[in-house]
């Protein structure tokens, strides 16, 4: 059953600041915040008002169209803010966090025992449903369905993205809790994506593994799911991230939620990158602290693909696991010397126009500019040689934009979800917002099949 | 640089909302734009973007277009005194050249992007730089003495009923300088074909003894192989008519004529991975295979048609076969967009081009048709080959 994958389309960013081998407790973070925007596709409802007192593991908010499904404070303390934007929207749930955190408590649940129905009522109540995502659609799995299989990728490929086998290290446990519990949800099987040469995972029980290797995004969950098992038309699939499996694991053995996750900091503009221990919903600032340099610089919860960018004032994503900080590209480029026609040796390029490709050890300090306007879509073949799917990409793009349901459907949006087209956005000489547009796609099937 | 940055900003609030020039905002942006990167930052998805550009992409097609240009100017020097029977100088041929294909230029460019500012203003959208490469195709691909209010007319046909109507650039199915081309040639044939209009006479008083001025092409409908020069004295063997074509001391279009120079034209494009070598591959194989098989057939069945014996790998060097492939049926907007469609695409126009240009002696440039004819497939064939992806997943829907 266990399968090799081996990729070779793709593209690796060579990027400076990866985090060193050492895991530092990051500083307490004063306030904590859950965004519902991390949520794809979910409307919240508040189940809390400003001043109220939250321990951790009470729920926040939940999901509007899915009642059931709760989204849980990471610490106990003070909802201090409920942050809002344009039309009321809910943007942050901000907590002021006690010093000594007090955890409600739920029944733990004891590996191997009681029936599906009772475990997923108390990951539901503990909060930790929302770490299951299911495709189609990348939303939040609903506790009713019977997913085909769940899959697990722990190899992440993008750009200084943390090793998940050092950060489980002293979690092995856990994570085995943790796919004990998945085990229990679905009727098919466990699928575990390993990186290639990988044997921190070995001995982990009651999966089907495979080795995984070659450039991002092979270590994309949705690189695994289609080169093990296709999705089709009206099969569902769950996912969950390598570290929040041991997350789930920890929470469901000792019954509480307990939402402290390791994460990498990272970036060309940090001094001392490195691993840091701290918590979901943390504010960057208490990771960061005054380990940044100088001058203008971006900060991205997540990598520099899928990560959303943030206030140096902001928060760690619910399902980030690394901070990115890289410098702000926002000055002009004379054409000549440092714009479309400068000879750009600290450019990095897919094509073999800048001379990136002479130098395949080379990292580089990458910033955001966009190198470029936004275009029609000229070119073709860029974006196949990134993308290692049996899928034609810029024709399910184009048939998203137009908003041809019926292609889309036929094209294979189904087995995909943004993040799989990052590479895609990276490359693209038209300066698309590609990830955008696929999640438009997604949005408006769902939408369009919603019963 | 600082001092026009500084002057781009101080006239920058007159072309934007509620300035006094606010219409001209798409010609203030190409240029600004052009000068200067914009510092617009990545907002949603990917926070870094690889380096290239459509700007950057466009001028190394136009890098690409230096050596044939360069070439063209000096052979269209060099048939000029060769007709004329005058022993000239490397510089006298150069400059000849270059005073016949410098207006041809400034006129292409002159229309073509003219008719784009007043587009981009009428409907406000941002100039694209696609007319940066079609706009020096033009003129390469024109008989050196083509009177410079065809190509004004041409060029704007073109950019207008080629490019505009269909929305612009990355919309066209058509070949824009193709379209050019075309359009002379099917309403000025005089100008655009016979052996008058390939070599620059105009102002001589007489042309020297057996001059002709056909092009190969020309030739060899009435004599297959033995192919003479433009002075009429026959080359000694097809190997040495070979090699004239191979290096470009022939008759033909400006820039078309020098194999050689379209070869590092070529090597450019493939290096940096701006032209598909798929299509440049399977073109030249095409080409290759069509005339393997008039060179095995001719001689049985049709004994009469000396066209059909022109060795294979001479009749790619002949015409605007090369060229043709190399930059015109590699453009990616009128090209098949998925690599499956692409083999199929460029082998076809490689076929398709020697077998028009033998079979029908009233189309000389065989290419020319053949890549306007599998533009207008391309979107077909690019059909097929996604249905069959679409089938691919359906079956697994119904073994599943």
């Amino acid at each position: 059953m266990s399968k090799a994958i081996k990729i070779s389309k793709g593209i690796d960013i060579k990027l400076q600041g990866e985090s060193e081998r050492k895991i530092e407790a990051g500083g307490t973070s004063r306030i904590y915040a859950l965004k519902p925007s991390d949520f794809f596709g979910m409307v919240p409802k508040l189940t809390v008002k400003e001043g109220e007192e939250v321990k951790a593991g009470s729920p926040l908010f939940y999901d509007k169209q899915r009642e059931e499904i709760l989204f849980t404070s990471p610490v106990s303390g003070e909802v201090v803010e409920i942050k809002r934007g344009e039309k009321r929207r809910i943007l942050e749930v901000k907590i002021l966090a006690d010093s000594e955190t007090q955890y409600k408590s739920f029944d733990s649940w004891k590996a191997g025992s009681g029936d599906r129905d009772s475990l997923v009522k108390t990951m539901l109540s503990m909060g930790l449903w929302p770490f299951i995502i299911q495709r189609p659609y990348g939303v939040i799995a609903s506790p009713g369905d019977n997913p085909r299989d769940i899959f697990v990728s722990t190899s992440d490929t993008a750009p200084l993205a943390p090793d998940a086998a050092f950060i489980l290290e002293s979690e092995k446990a856990d994570f085995q809790y943790g796919i004990d519990a998945l085990k229990k949800l679905t009727a098919g099987a466990v699928h575990l994506g390993v990186k290639k040469g990988e044997s921190f995972f070995n001995e982990i029980q009651g999966v089907v593994k495979h080795d995984v290797s070659g450039p991002h995004p092979a270590g994309n969950v949705g690189v695994l799911i289609h080169h093990v098992a296709p999705i089709n038309k009206g099969e569902i699939i769950w996912t969950v991230a390598a570290l929040d499996v041991a997350l789930i694991g920890r929470s469901l053995r000792q019954g509480k939620f307990d939402a402290t996750r390791t994460i990498a900091l990272s970036g060309s503009e940090v001094k001392a990158p490195k691993y840091f221990k701290t918590r979901l919903g943390a504010g960057l600032d208490s990771i960061v602290a005054d380990n940044v340099k100088e001058g203008k610089v971006r900060y991205i919860s997540g990598n520099v693909l899928t990560g959303s960018k943030e206030e140096p004032t902001g928060y760690l994503g619910f399902y980030h696991n690394q901070i990115t900080l890289i410098p702000e590209g926002d000055e002009p480029q004379f054409f000549l010397t440092e714009g479309w026609l400068g000879l750009g040796a600290d450019k990095f390029s897919l094509s073999r126009s800048y001379p990136s490709w002479l130098m395949p050890g080379k990292k580089y300090r990458l910033d955001t500019n966009m190198n470029g306007e936004k275009r029609a879509f000229v070119m073709t073949g860029e974006m196949e040689k990134v993308f290692p799917f049996d899928i034609y990409p810029l024709q399910l793009i184009k048939s998203i934009m137009i908003n041809d349901i019926d292609s889309m459907e036929k094209l294979g949006i189904y087995e995909v979800i943004a993040e799989d087209f990052a590479t895609c956005e990276f490359v693209c000489t038209s300066k698309i917002d590609i990830q955008l547009v696929v999640s438009q796609g997604l949005a408006d099937m769902r939408k369009e099949f919603a019963s | 640089m600082k001092v026009l940055e500084n002057l781009l900003g101080k006239v920058k609030p007159n072309f934007e909302k509620g300035g006094k020039l606010e219409k001209y905002w798409p010609v203030f942006d190409a240029l600004e734009t052009f000068a200067f990167v914009p510092g617009h930052t990545t907002q949603r998805g990917t926070h870094v973007r690889d380096g290239i550009d459509m700007k950057r992409t466009m001028f190394l097609v136009i890098v690409a277009l230096i050596p044939p240009l360069l070439f063209g100017i000096y052979n269209t020097g060099y048939q000029h005194y060769l007709a004329a029977g005058i022993d000239a100088g490397f510089w006298d041929m150069c400059l000849f050249g270059f005073g016949k294909i410098l207006p041809l230029i400034i006129v292409s460019y002159g229309v073509g992007l003219g008719v784009e500012f007043v587009f981009t203003i009428i409907k406000s959208h941002a100039i694209n730089e696609g007319f940066l490469v079609s706009g020096m195709l033009i003129p390469l691909i024109m008989p050196v003495d083509i009177p410079l209010w065809m190509v004004a007319v041409a060029t704007a046909f073109s950019v207008v009923f080629v490019k505009e109507v269909f929305g612009g650039t990355g919309m066209n199915i058509l070949n824009v300088a193709l379209t050019a081309r075309a359009f002379l040639f099917f309403a000025y044939p005089t100008e655009m074909s016979g052996d008058k209009v390939w070599i620059s006479t105009d102002g001589l008083a007489q042309t020297v003894d057996g001059y002709t001025g056909e092009t190969l092409l020309a030739q060899a409908i009435e004599k297959g192989a033995q192919f003479s020069d433009v002075t009429g004295t026959a080359y000694s063997s097809v190997g040495e008519s070979f090699m004239a074509s191979f290096i470009g001391f022939i008759p033909g279009s400006l820039g078309e004529t020098s194999a050689l120079a379209i070869l590092i034209g070529a090597v450019i494009l493939l290096i940096t991975g701006i032209a598909s070598w798929r299509i440049i591959l399977t073109g030249v194989l095409g080409g290759m295979a069509m005339g393997l098989i008039f060179n095995i057939l001719g001689p049985q069945f049709f004994p009469e048609n000396l066209y059909l014996q022109v060795p294979w790998w001479h009749q790619l060097v002949m015409g605007g076969f090369i060229f043709g492939i190399v930059y015109m049926a590699t453009d990616p907007v009128t090209a098949t967009q998925t690599n499956t469609g692409k083999w199929i695409y460029g082998f076809l126009i490689g076929l398709l081009g020697i077998l028009i240009r033998v079979v029908n002696p009233a189309y000389p440039e065989g290419i020319m048709m053949a890549i306007l004819f599998m533009n207008v497939m391309a979107p077909t064939i690019d059909h097929y080959v996604i249905q069959a992806n679409i089938k691919r997943r359906l079956k697994r829907l119904k073994t599943a």
